[in-house]
């Protein structure tokens, strides 16, 4: 089942930096979908478009459809906002809000004019649950979130994104400034959260995009230069290019 | 060579101290200088008469309440415009405007802010006050109402710009974050942006009200400055007469050393005040925030 179908998709900041040429890419239902490569290869962009974050960046141009659910989430007469709630995202610096743990779990529901005491409280121990961190706080659940660790900021706010009952979670680079083991939870949790969702990362490293990937893309300036299962694409590539980057021989 | 070196070294930082401290001699010098000539207004002027409700300096009616009063109402009306215009403002330049817009506009209301008070008062009194007259139908435009519209428009540009800045300090991935949870534009300003520039927007507040409780010119051109003691809200619609219109319009003409020239610098010295308090609160509001980020921190 393709959940996310990317159709030749071109694009270019306006001032020329960053741009994906010609992207083709079918995104799977329930599988963590890898997207990696050097720097600057367009995944952060590509994970952006798929929520329409870049709206906000320049975009020069841009071509092409993404078909999310077969609607094209690009046609400018898309409400935005609903397509956000559908499509949840985690940054790689955890973003707390400046409010308690449980106001950030629920902020996401109340904008979306949730009132219900006990639907919140519901929400909030399911998606601090999803997101493996409901032992570690369910006894200060009032404490600034801002206190908690940058492991434990960065899964509240992936619980945060759960909280909303997306259909599709892009991660970018979620794990960047985390140590090994709060790592190793988050990836653990996404594992959990494949069963429901569709997810796409932006790994950090080609080794998390070993770990983790069911599916995996490799980018490369701006060009998809191959796709395939994970266990495939990481022990024999395709590409030569592919390989190289695998191996360690560049990047 | 090293120890001319070190020599220059001891100068430049002896200089730099010494301009650092000289702010804090000249503040001390001025408010030494503030209660030698306003203090003895407490002996030649019975408390009672000092806090009464007419100033008629004439007759040796000292009552300093009517000009208290009156800076109070013109302030806090300037405020009432300002505070909502100003944070509009710097909400629009920062968050709303496309590029172009905010480049045309952030100096131009800088280029507001530089605009001489006389000049305001000027067009106050030939367009603003004839006009309010009219429209509001009131005996006379010259009012108290009057001198907070004006002050209001000295006040909103130093409001927008260090509100703006403040705005455009908080960290892209906030609004990135709001945005991802399918905040609104709205949401994220109100809910998310505004609150984490909290204590730079008040810091811009406070800023306005010191500028607008110590100007002088305007208010003294177009506030009709009648020394009536405000009481009800009608009082808004009909002359005052401010502290610092009186000190700047009797000071000349007084004898140096009567109750009437101390009593002018007893008004200096409670304007200091008034200054110093609101000075002293916007800081701690800042203070008080980076604290506990602070805490947080550690």
């Amino acid at each position: 089942m393709h959940k996310i179908i990317i159709e030749s998709l071109s694009l270019q900041y306006s001032d020329g930096t960053e741009s994906l040429r010609d992207v083709n890419l079918s995104i799977h239902q329930n599988a963590v979908t890898v997207l990696f490569g050097p720097a600057g290869g367009g995944k952060s962009t590509l994970l952006r478009c798929l929520n329409r974050l870049n709206d906000l960046a320049e975009v020069k141009a841009s071509s092409g459809r993404i078909l999310i659910d077969g609607e094209n989430i690009l046609d400018p007469k898309i409400d935005v906002i609903a397509l956000r709630r559908k499509v949840g995202m985690v940054f790689a610096r955890p973003v707390p809000l400046p409010m308690s743990i449980r106001d950030n779990v629920t902020y996401g529901l109340e904008l979306a004019g949730e009132k219900h005491r006990a639907t919140l409280d519901e929400a909030v121990e399911r998606s601090l649950t999803l997101a493996a961190i409901w032992d570690e706080v369910k006894d200060r659940l009032d404490t600034l979130a801002v206190a908690l660790s940058g492991g434990q900021q960065q899964r509240v706010c992936l619980a945060r994104v759960l909280a909303l009952q997306p259909e599709i979670i892009l991660l970018d680079e979620p794990t960047s400034g985390l140590d090994p083991i709060s790592t190793g939870k988050v990836e653990a949790a996404l594992q959990e959260l494949k069963k429901e969702y569709t997810v796409v990362l932006v790994p950090h490293s080609v080794q998390q995009a070993g770990r983790t990937a069911d599916h995996a893309a490799f980018f490369l300036q701006g060009e998809l230069v191959e796709y395939g299962e994970g266990k495939s694409l990481f022990t024999a590539p395709k590409q030569k290019k592919t390989e190289d980057y695998v191996t360690g021989r560049f990047g | 060579m090293e120890k001319s070196l070190t020599w220059r070294e001891f100068i430049v930082t002896r200089a730099i101290q010494a301009s650092g401290y000289s702010a804090i001699v000249f503040v001390a010098l001025i408010f030494f200088f503030l209660l030698r000539e306003g203090a003895p207004a407490l002996t030649d002027v019975k408390l009672s008469a000092l806090f009464s409700a007419r100033w008629y300096p004439i007759e040796d009616y000292f009552g300093v309440l009517p000009l208290i009063t009156g800076s109070l109402v013109v302030t806090i009306g300037a405020m009432l415009i300002a505070f909502p215009l100003g944070i509009g403002t710097a909400v629009y330049i920062s968050e709303i405007a496309p590029r172009w817009i905010r480049e045309i506009l952030k100096p131009l209301v800088e280029l507001l802010g530089g605009l001489p008070s006389v000049v305001l008062g000027f067009l106050g009194i030939l367009l603003v006050s004839p006009f309010l007259r009219v429209f509001l139908d009131l005996p006379t435009g010259l009012t108290a109402f009057t001198g907070s519209l004006l002050l209001g428009g000295i006040a909103v540009p130093t409001i927008v710009s260090v509100a703006e800045d403040a705005l455009d300090a908080v960290p892209r991935s906030y609004r990135e974050g709001a945005w991802a949870l399918g905040a609104t534009r709205w949401q994220t300003i109100w809910y998310v942006t505004l609150p984490a520039a909290k204590s730079g927007v008040l810091t811009a507040v406070m800023l306005g009200v010191g500028r607008a409780i110590g100007e002088t010119m305007t208010v003294m051109m177009v506030t009709g400055n009648a020394p009536v003691l405000a009481t009800a809200l009608g009082s808004w619609f009909a002359p005052a007469r401010t502290m610092t219109a009186t000190i700047a319009a009797e000071m000349g003409e007084v004898a140096n050393g009567s109750a009437h020239y101390h009593v002018l610098f007893f008004i200096g010295i409670v304007l200091f005040l008034i200054s110093l308090g609101v000075n002293v609160a916007a800081s701690s509001v800042v203070f008080r925030t980076k604290k506990r980020a602070e805490r947080i921190l550690s």
